[in-house]
């Protein structure tokens, strides 16, 4: 309700600021012989600009500040000799009380006089507060309208101001991406930094058992970070076994030999594979490809869980082959023609040529797409949780099931908001493990193919 | 062999063709396997291809399929009792008649409405069928009772009479009518019991039990005391709501970035980072923007957990760096022509960006903006990290009410104990999110392949 009159009177403000500046503009331009600086609509948004920058420094202060003023009034309305018996539950206990009177939704249990009187001294003092807010809002956006518009003149260069608040709104918007960093950083710093006044950092980069003990009390439980490592590393392995000849001989074929017609059929059929969300793949691991493989190992003797390292990787290594084919691709069309030119000049086939000049000069760029593609493999989420079976213990086999980085962060921390032990801190600690590892993976391997790139540039 | 270039010329250019000879039947055979190998892989990756698509549709499409009892129900007085419906016009105020009726549907809720179910499925079963009244109460779902009451509270006249009304049958009766469970099977490991079997098998025969198309996925929201009543509405809005801040934030912020850092920016150590960074940030895994969500929105904004809002703002944060680069590529491609054509006509760098360069990038960014979105549809695991694994049986009025997505409704249904029957439940999921992506996709070619035409 608050939000809608707010938002009805910001923009009832902005109509009547940019038309009165508008109008004035245009006025200008009926007097004969006046050059004007710049066009109406320039004068208009100069105006509304000068309106509502004051308003709404005004309604964000209010909404930074207004929460720890409301607070205190509240506060101050408890009568004396009942605020020194509370202590400081009991007195949260006795805002929601009061806030709940004011707000008229009414509690539970007797209201005593002093809480009543509190609740309706808060709700006239929260009504006059946010009319006040408002009321001062449009004053001093009013003020500012005034001011634009005595200002507006012949010779007012009101395009260049607009444009220049145009460009710090576009700086302020390429700043959120900083921000997202910045923000990741911080969240997984921080939340690590406490989970380690609770473990010994040593203890968990270098255990070997990863054992929380999630029912809480003093005893925590072993956090090791090795099982879900190797567990990760084994997954990441086998998903780059399948992924990699697949990926970068389709690539190969499509870019070298295949006709047009067929590369333009099979190429975005093979990209629907990226496009499919992974929690569609980790339930075709789950129902078609785990069972698949159990049974394929009875056949030839072999135990093999239906959730394992084995049925993870080769699902994950499926849906990291267009990954490596698009990228490959790319890479392998960056290799300037002359190189195969001269191959093909010297009598070499069309494999031999591909095999002994077009691989070895594309290397480095097709060891950044791998890199990539390993980066995110260990990220990935939702395939492993569904297909690697969860058992972080350490072990070598991969038809057995095991637990990543990725699926430990999402059992210990589901809509969990209460980070106050290390049962649900060390999903942060993880975190920054994963992040740090992806971080140096892609930022080595974009170095690498954008070196390859200036090399054929 | 080496060859003697003393003998004499010709002797020694046909021995060299012999020996190219010799080895060009090797050569072309590594040929034709380099070949075979590149073919094998697109057969390959096709075939997964394929292989997914006809694996979710096989197990999929039956779960369209839903089985419906046809059942004539008597509102029998026995079991209601007669207690007059409220009139408004015996209450001297609102309240008091709300209060009335209020508390003459808190007494229907006490009834034992299963007793008329009971009646209506004996009156369907054949003369002198032996089943105890348990058994029988497993074969419709367990909201038929709800569903009957609601019928009587909406029209309090049906008292007495008799009327057709359509039940859905249990999930495990589904599942023993469609297969889904071997029915060979012995009795300790059957869901349901031998003669709640055999009944089920006689309404199939006489016409009690029917196949219909199962509207309820689309029209119900999740339910777990009902499984066979469970729908996808509520895990659609909630999907529909975040896709709508991610459209509504990730668009302008990101043709924003895209703009300043590729007009106006100056080419300095700061940019370099931010381009850096936002490629970095592309490529973090999405898991890492859940635990930024669960810390940064959650715990210290203190949004509201399990809800649209923070799902939509974590998928923003996600989008960017994609919506960023799509547009930064696409205003790169504009020709330097068009905007010294604009320079030169007077208009300042503003009014060139703005009004010349852009509207030309429109394609792109669109095309951008809807694989974006379809990326971000998917998306499940920083959804699991804001809280949103809870169980939501309501359909989201605000972006600030707990809801469910359609992948985490996939996550949800594919963990139930009930495998035979939610098994093929989120395969048809699937299918819809795949639809609904499918659907994003082909607009987003079909756009790009119009507006670049009439541009």
């Amino acid at each position: 309700m608050n939000a809608l009159v707010v938002a009805g009177v910001l923009i009832v403000l902005l109509g009547i600021s940019y038309q009165t500046g508008w109008s004035k503009s245009r006025n200008l331009v009926t007097a004969d012989g006046v050059k004007v600086h710049s066009r109406p609509q320039y004068h208009g948004s100069f105006t509304a600009i000068w309106a509502m920058i004051p308003a709404l420094v005004i309604l964000l202060l209010w909404a930074w500040l207004g929460g720890g003023i409301t607070h205190n009034y509240t506060v101050s309305q408890i009568p004396q000799d009942i605020l020194v018996s509370l202590d400081q539950a009991g007195l949260n206990g006795a805002i929601i009380r009061i806030n709940a009177l004011a707000s008229g939704y009414g509690v539970a249990g007797e209201i005593a006089p002093w809480e009543q009187a509190a609740g309706d001294a808060v709700r006239s003092f929260n009504f006059l507060a946010f009319a006040g807010t408002l009321i001062l809002a449009i004053v001093a956006g009013g003020a500012g309208l005034i001011y634009a518009r005595s200002r507006i003149t012949a010779r007012l260069r009101a395009r260049n101001t607009v444009e220049r608040v145009v460009n710090v709104l576009l700086l302020a918007c390429s700043a959120v991406a900083i921000l997202t960093t910045v923000g990741i950083v911080a969240s997984l710093v921080t939340e690590a930094y406490k989970f380690f006044t609770f473990i010994n950092p040593l203890d968990f980069f270098f255990g070997t058992v990863w054992a929380p003990n999630n029912a809480g009390g003093d005893n925590h439980g072993s956090y090791g970070l090795l099982p879900l490592l190797s567990g990760t590393l084994m997954i990441t392995a086998i998903a780059m076994i399948v992924a990699v000849p697949v990926g970068l001989l389709s690539a190969i074929y499509l870019s070298q030999y295949a006709p047009k017609s067929f590369r333009s059929v099979a190429k975005p059929l093979i990209e629907i594979l990226a496009g499919i969300p992974t929690i569609v793949f980790g339930f075709f691991a789950l129902v078609t490809v785990g069972p698949f493989l159990r049974d394929f190992g009875n056949a030839i003797g072999l135990q093999i869980s239906a959730t394992s390292a084995l049925t993870a990787g080769i699902v994950m290594g499926i849906m990291i082959i267009p990954f490596v084919s698009s990228l490959s691709d790319d890479i392998l069309n960056q290799v300037p023609r002359t190189l195969r030119d001269g191959a093909y000049g010297l009598g070499a086939t069309q494999s031999e040529t591909i095999r002994n000049v077009l691989l070895p000069a594309a290397l480095p760029g097709i060891v950044g797409a791998f890199l990539l593609a390993v980066s995110r493999a260990i990220g990935e989420t939702m395939i492993v949780v569904l297909a690697a079976g969860n058992a972080p213990i350490l072990r070598g086999s991969p038809f057995e099931p095991v637990s990543t980085i990725t699926v430990s962060i999402v059992n210990q921390l589901t809509g969990d908001t209460d980070f106050t032990g290390p049962q649900s801190l060390v999903g942060f600690a993880l975190g920054l493990t994963l992040f740090v590892v992806t971080l140096c993976l892609n930022i080595f391997a974009l170095y690498i193919v954008r070196r390859f790139r200036e090399q054929y540039e | 062999m080496a060859i003697d270039i003393q003998t004499s010329p010709e002797k020694a250019s046909s021995d060299r063709t012999a020996l190219i000879r010799a080895g060009l039947r090797r050569r072309h055979l590594n040929e034709q396997i380099f070949r075979g190998l590149g073919i094998a892989a697109i057969v390959i990756a096709l075939g997964f291809v394929a292989l997914l698509f006809v694996d979710v549709f096989r197990k999929g499409i039956p779960a369209f399929v839903q089985s419906n009892l046809h059942l004539s129900v008597t509102f029998d007085e026995a079991v209601i009792g007669s207690d007059p419906v409220p009139v408004r016009g015996d209450f001297v105020s609102d309240a008091e008649y709300t209060a009335a009726n209020l508390k003459w549907q808190r007494d229907l809720a006490m009834l034992n409405w299963n007793k008329i179910v009971e009646a209506s499925l004996r009156k369907a079963a054949p003369e002198g069928f032996e089943i105890d009244s348990k058994q029988i109460q497993t074969i419709p779902e367990t909201n038929a009772r709800h569903q009957i009451r609601e019928m009587f509270v909406a029209n309090p006249s049906l008292l007495g009479q008799t009327v057709d009304v359509d039940v859905l049958a249990s999930a495990n009766a589904a599942n023993w009518i469609k297969g889904n469970i071997d029915r060979s099977l012995g009795d300790g490991q059957q869901q349901l019991s031998p003669p709640a079997r055999q009944l089920i098998d006689t309404f199939v025969d006489n016409g009690t039990i029917s196949n219909g198309f199962a509207w309820t996925i689309f029209t119900n929201v999740d339910s777990r005391a009902a499984p066979a009543s469970a729908g996808l509405l509520g895990a659609f809005v909630g999907t529909l709501w975040m896709m709508l801040i991610v459209v509504l934030l990730a668009v302008p912020i990101g043709v924003a970035a895209a703009i300043y850092l590729e007009e106006f920016a100056p080419k300095s150590r700061i940019t370099d980072l931010i381009e850096v960074n936002i490629n970095n940030l592309a490529a973090v895994p999405s898991i890492v923007f859940g635990l930024l969500g669960a810390a940064v929105f959650i715990n210290w904004f203190h949004l509201p957990i399990s809800a649209p809002i923070v799902g939509g703002l974590v998928l923003t944060l996600m989008t960017l760096p994609t919506i960023i680069i799509a547009t930064r590529g696409a205003l790169m491609g504009v020709s330097p022509s068009l905007r010294q054509a604009a320079l030169g006509m007077g208009a300042s760098k503003t009014q060139m960006v703005f009004h010349h360069v852009l509207p030309t990038t429109f394609p792109s960014i669109l095309t951008a903006t809807i694989l974006g979105v379809a990326h971000a549809l998917g998306e499940t695991a920083p959804l699991l990290l804001i809280g949103m694994k809870a169980f939501v049986a309501s359909v989201p009025a605000t972006p600030f009410d707990q809801a469910a997505a359609l992948p985490v409704q996939i996550y949800l249904w594919q963990g139930n104990e009930n495998r035979n029957f939610f098994e093929p439940r989120t395969a048809a999921a699937i299918m819809v999110l795949l639809a609904v992506m499918i659907l994003l996709n082909g607009v987003a070619i079909y756009l790009r392949s119009r507006l670049e035409k009439r541009a």
